[in-house]
């Protein structure tokens, strides 16, 4: 065992691991051990590897945690807000756990399995075997590697070919574990397989009361040709949780990806996104926008890799930085030597509200083929002066104006959301955000 | 896919155009192969240095063994054996230095001229260049042209040898104070055994009369060069100065390491020019030079210091030319072009650091890969806390001909202060088919053709270039696509 | 004297047969107007006979003064006389347009086997033919084509086409996007130019062109082949009737 691990992350790891869902398994209990082989190995990054210059997980190193995975109760009642769009499918995760009393998926229609990962493990195994652990591949990552050791609690959809699911399917993660003693982690594990021609809406909501919870979560998505997925995440988890989510995506030819991360809550968050355009004429559209205030670090690293020709991806993110906080946004955008005509394009724009505020951006350009158009542009600034001014010779007292303004500036990124329901609702939480801050 | 195709051939043909490929043959004293404090001290006692420059050279090689060769650059090249090379190399006829121009050794002018540099002031005079020159010749300063001229205005221009020995106060008070004798790797290794090199003093308020130049050239064989250059421009001042690097067509790598100090005081302002053009090595990438080169500028109140670059040459070039913007109000600049050909591999950009309040940088790149080549811009622009109104603008844009090549961007954006403004934009895209169609219909020939849209690609940089050097690199934009269509 | 000799020209684009069967002689100062319909091969047919790559003729001939154009390099074709006026002018950046011209003219003279003009003489031609096509100087000391108006770049196209004295000169929808009085000094320009050693084919979609620029000959162009031939007066027909009549007559 390396330093790092001493903190409890793998602690128990053989013995508890064989009471885990699917345990017996060949090739589940492998999984698992070559995760925790790994993870114990690499330990937390460091910020002496490069794709973690810029945030620093020392503390999060320096914590004792609790044995993993054992049921923490929410130290009072859940409270779960009503599904998006009404009657709508919502599967509920209370500190990590699935919960099946606050769950709501109601009878999958025909083509759409919809489970707990536990209940998957157990009635779908082949599908399972198949894609867990290939699309996020293990590799350096350290993170997946630690989310792996521990896979148990999850969600899983499969659409059969050219199912639509027409409403959101909402997972609702829901933290209240307390922030004395001993910290506690969770790794909850997604596996999203769309069947060629089928297109689905998913939508997080990670949310709760209070939480010192370091919340990992590996979400691996495979879209068959012509498949399509909307992604939405709303990260507003606890005053100072740790959430860091990884999602990696592999798109066959013709398939399409969408997401946007809305990131405001939690003390340390860091949103992880690779797609990778396999197959020809797959794209890809990738936003988020990022908030923060007090001392919080809201961090987006993403890669785009390019590995077929004819692919098309989009990035358009935008921060608001207020207090002490800290931005980091890492974004790299890789086309591969045979994928010619691809089309890549990136933009991150940061506002700084306070005098301590940081932005740090690394926006990055991997080109080995010739026919390309690939493009990336980053700012970092304040308000504008003359806009501001504007308004106020219009009348508008500062305060408001500043609001106008940081909202439309937000809306830039918000406005890529191609799901009505969830754009305005995203719009409210980004207000709300706003407002909460007096501006 | 003729045209492509055509293309890539003609570019391809680039490396067959080295026409600065050649060697002289001139009688050399040489230190003995490897790299010990014994060498370091034989240096030092070869040009006859006070005591507290060799400390510094041994506290530089000291600290040197302790660290380790940088890997974070995207460049692959065998090991480098740092015993298996010559640290000092210098042309026998040093031993007695020449007086005057007169008393340089006739081969070594002839070598010269082969470049296109005349040493002789009379026809320099007679119109055909207006810079005064420092030729380099194997880390070896032989002949600065122009002195008295420079003189009369208190312009200090020598070998930074000569400056050690008749204004030791100034060098001990600058050297290492831009890029420390601990820096880096390879900064150290020159702290350790640097040769020569040019040094440069423009007085309080003095508008240099004429550009200043350097001529550096490789000629010996398994020799690194490791020149130190050192320029301080004091309060008002204001120089102009040109680097040009050639050296000849070998097939081993030969390393150089040099350091580049530009110190620019209270309102004072240097430009800074390089054309690159050290031999790049072969179409299979045999032979050429590593060029791990550390410049960088400091910046008091008002002052501005301007890197322009122009990187044809080299097999390996690692390279960040930058600017710390200490005082309050000053404005560092970078224009950059660098073409990669065959296998050549470039890593080079730059750092803008604002320190002091309402501090500008821009920073313009134009990045040309061909070949099997590789090429990275790599830069950071760094807001500090304190600056105040700050003000950034980088623009990175990359060609690329042909399919084996690779073109990469890797900018960092750091700001710490909200009434900063930085914008960095990057754009990367293969050479326009329509604009290529659109030349050869009014019966441009294709590599006419390509060297045109290139220069009109590398436009807003070449233009940054004094008029001596403009005609010269926008020729050797041209040499590097040359060829005859397929 | 037959100029350009087109016969049973059949071309594709991405593998799908465009041109399917184009059959036309220009003679020495004639003028042919090409009219049709979007999409039915016209642009197609001015890009085939310049040798843009992309544009593959699969059967027929061109015979150009005697040789076989369709074995040219594009610029041969450009320095043997054949000039395309593009329906969208290429943007160059940092491209001086005055270097441009200069370029464009000595590779010209250069294979032609004339002299090479130096600065001074080429500024001199180039004066003269600013003056007589109106065009004030600063639009050449300008990046060629980069933030030229729709009016300034078909400008420019007619500079070209004046200071390169082609044989056979193709007008590629030459009034796209021009308003009636841009529309107008381009036309002056072109009919400055005409002589009778200067064939033009001028590619149009409206008829509003030919009012300016006169036609000796019209053709209909429609699904690749000509459908119609005969003096202005179809030009006018087209006009009145509109595409569907005459090609639905003719089809």
């Amino acid at each position: 065992m390396t330093t790092s691990n001493d903190n409890g992350l793998l602690a128990d790891h053989t013995a508890l691991a064989a009471g885990l869902p699917g345990a017996g398994a060949g090739w589940i209990d492998a999984l698992r051990a070559d995760g925790a082989k790994r993870f114990a190995g690499l330990g937390l990054p460091t910020r002496k590897v490069e794709e973690w210059k810029y945030t620093d997980l020392s503390a999060l190193a320096r914590s004792r945690f609790a044995p993993c995975c054992g049921a923490a109760p929410a130290h009072a009642k859940p409270e779960i807000p009503a599904p998006l769009v009404k009657d709508g499918p919502q599967a509920v995760f209370v500190n990590g756990r699935f919960d099946p009393e606050l769950s709501s998926l109601g009878g999958a229609p025909e083509g759409i399995t919809a489970l707990p990962l536990a209940e998957a493990i157990a009635q779908m195994p082949k599908l399972l075997e198949s894609y867990m652990g290939r699309v996020a591949e293990l590799g350096r990552k350290s993170l997946v590697a630690l989310n792996t050791a521990w896979l148990a609690d999850g969600f899983v959809l499969h659409l059969a070919k050219d199912v639509r699911l027409t409403r959101p399917l909402e997972l609702v993660f829901w933290g209240d574990s307390g922030s004395d003693g001993e910290r506690s982690a969770w790794h909850p594990r997604h596996l999203i397989v769309l069947d060629p021609g089928a297109s689905a809406t998913l939508l997080e909501r990670h949310i709760g009361r209070t939480g010192g919870h370091f919340a990992n979560s590996v979400t691996e998505i495979a879209a068959a040709t012509g498949a399509s997925l909307r992604h939405y995440r709303l990260q507003d988890e606890p005053g100072d949780a740790v959430h860091i989510a990884t999602t990696e995506v592999a798109l066959s030819a013709g398939a399409s990806y969408e997401s946007f991360v809305l990131s405001k809550g939690a003390v340390l968050a860091r949103n992880q996104i690779a797609v990778t355009l396999q197959g020809e004429g797959a794209s890809a559209s990738v936003n988020g926008a990022y908030m923060g205030r007090g001392s919080q670090i809201t961090d987006t690293t993403t890669l785009i890799d390019h590995a077929a020709p004819g692919c098309t991806s989009s990035q358009t993110y935008k921060g608001v930085l207020d207090d002490r906080s800290r931005g980091v946004f890492q974004g790299r955008i890789v086309v591969r030597k045979d994928a010619q005509k691809s089309d890549g394009h990136q933009s991150n724009k940061a506002i700084l509200l306070s005098d301590r505020a940081e932005i740090d951006a690394k926006p990055e350009l991997e080109i080995y083929a010739d026919d390309v158009k690939c493009s990336h542009g980053a700012t970092a600034g304040e308000l504008d002066d003359n806009a501001l001014f504007y308004l106020r010779a219009r009348g508008i007292p500062e305060h408001e104006a500043r609001g106008l303004l940081i909202d439309a500036f937000i809306d830039g990124a918000i406005g890529t959301i191609t799901h009505e329901t969830v754009r305005d609702a995203f719009r409210d939480h980004a207000e709300a955000w706003r407002q909460e801050g007096g501006t | 896919m003729a045209i492509a195709q055509a293309t890539i051939d003609s570019v391809g043909e680039a490396t067959d155009k080295y026409k600065y490929g050649f060697v002289t043959e001139i009688e050399m004293d040489r230190a003995p192969r490897g790299l010990t404090e014994e060498t370091v001290r034989f240096i030092s006692a070869k040009k006859e240095e006070p005591e507290w420059l060799l400390e510094w050279r041994l506290k530089a090689f000291r600290h040197w063994l302790t660290m380790k060769e940088p890997t974070w650059a995207r460049v692959g090249y065998p090991p480098i054996d740092y015993q298996d090379s010559y640290y000092y190399s210098a042309p026998k006829s040093d031993a007695d230095r020449p007086k005057s121009l007169d008393e340089v050794d006739p081969k070594l002018l002839e070598t010269y001229e082969k470049l296109g540099i005349s040493l002789k002031e009379q026809e320099v005079l007679a119109g055909v260049r207006n810079v005064a020159i420092d030729a380099v010749f194997d880390s070896v300063s032989v002949a600065t042209t122009f002195k008295d001229r420079l003189e009369k205005d208190g312009v200090i221009f020598c070998s930074i040898s000569e400056a050690v020995k008749k204004h030791p106060e100034l060098v001990k008070k600058y050297i290492g104070s831009v890029v420390p004798y601990s820096d880096n790797f390879f900064a150290t290794l020159n702290s350790a055994v640097f040769t020569d090199g040019s040094f440069c003093y423009i007085p309080k308020g003095v508008r240099c009369p004429m550009e200043l130049s350097t001529y550096f050239r490789i000629n010996a064989s398994e020799t690194g060069q490791f020149e130190r250059t050192l320029i301080i421009a004091d309060e008002g001042s204001y120089v102009s100065y040109l680097e040009g690097c050639t050296a000849p067509q070998r097939d081993e790598n030969q390393l150089h390491a040099a350091v580049v100090e530009l110190v620019a005081l209270d309102d004072a302002e240097i430009k800074y020019s390089t054309v690159q053009n050290w031999y790049p090595g072969d179409e299979n990438g045999v032979g050429g030079i590593y060029n791990f080169v550390t410049k960088r500028g400091v910046c008091e109140k008002r002052a501005k210091i301007s890197w322009t670059q122009v990187e044809t040459g080299s097999a390996i070039t690692w390279k960040y030319p930058s600017c710390i913007l200490k005082g309050d109000d000053s404005v560092g600049e970078f224009f950059s072009i660098a073409i990669t050909n065959n296998r050549q591999q470039a890593d080079t950009g730059t750092k803008m650091l604002h320190i002091g309040k309402n501090t500008r940088s821009r920073i313009i790149a134009k990045g040309i890969s061909a070949g099997k080549s590789q090429s990275t811009y790599r830069g950071q622009v760094r807001i500090n806390a304190m600056a105040e109104g700050a003000r950034n603008y980088t623009q990175c844009d990359s060609l690329l001909i042909g399919d084996k090549c690779g073109a990469h961007t890797v900018p960092y954006i750091e700001s710490k202060n909200r009434s900063a403004r930085v914008e960095h934009e990057a754009t990367t895209s293969k050479i326009s088919d329509d604009q290529l169609f659109y030349c050869l219909q009014r019966g441009i020939p294709q590599e006419d053709a390509l060297t045109l849209i290139v220069n009109g690609f590398c436009r807003e940089v070449l233009q940054e270039l004094p008029m001596e050097f403009a005609v010269e690199a926008q020729k050797l934009v041209g040499i590097s696509l040359e060829g005859s269509v397929g | 004297m037959s100029i350009l000799s087109i016969k049973n020209l059949h071309a594709e684009v991405d593998g799908k047969e465009i041109l399917k069967g184009i059959d036309l002689e220009i003679g020495a100062g004639e003028i042919h107007a090409i009219m049709g319909p979007n999409g039915s091969g016209k642009s197609t047919l001015s890009y085939t006979l310049a040798g843009r790559e992309g544009y593959t003729v699969t059967k027929g001939e061109v015979v150009y003064q005697g040789k076989n154009l369709l074995e040219m390099l594009p610029e041969e074709r450009a320095q043997a006389g054949v000039f395309l006026a593009f329906q969208y002018p290429v943007e160059i950046p940092g491209v001086p347009t005055v270097t441009f011209l200069k370029q464009a003219m000595n590779s010209v003279r250069k294979a032609r086997g004339e002299k090479q003009l130096d600065a001074f003489e080429f500024k001199k031609l180039m004066d003269a033919r600013l003056k007589e096509l109106n065009i004030v100087n600063d639009m050449v000391r300008r990046a060629l084509n980069t933030g030229f108006s729709g009016g300034e770049k078909k400008r420019m196209e007619v500079l070209q086409m004046a200071l390169l004295e082609p044989t056979l000169a193709i007008l590629d929808e030459t009034d796209s996007g021009l308003d009636i009085d841009a529309l107008k000094t381009v036309a002056d320009g072109v009919n400055a130019l005409r002589a009778a050693d200067r064939s033009m084919l001028v590619i149009t979609h409206y008829q509003r062109l030919l009012d300016y620029i006169v036609p000796d000959h019209v053709h209909v162009l429609f699904e690749g082949r000509i459908v119609r031939s005969g003096d202005k007066s179809l030009a006018l027909e087209l006009e009145e009737k509109g595409y569907t009549d005459i090609t639905g007559a003719a089809a």
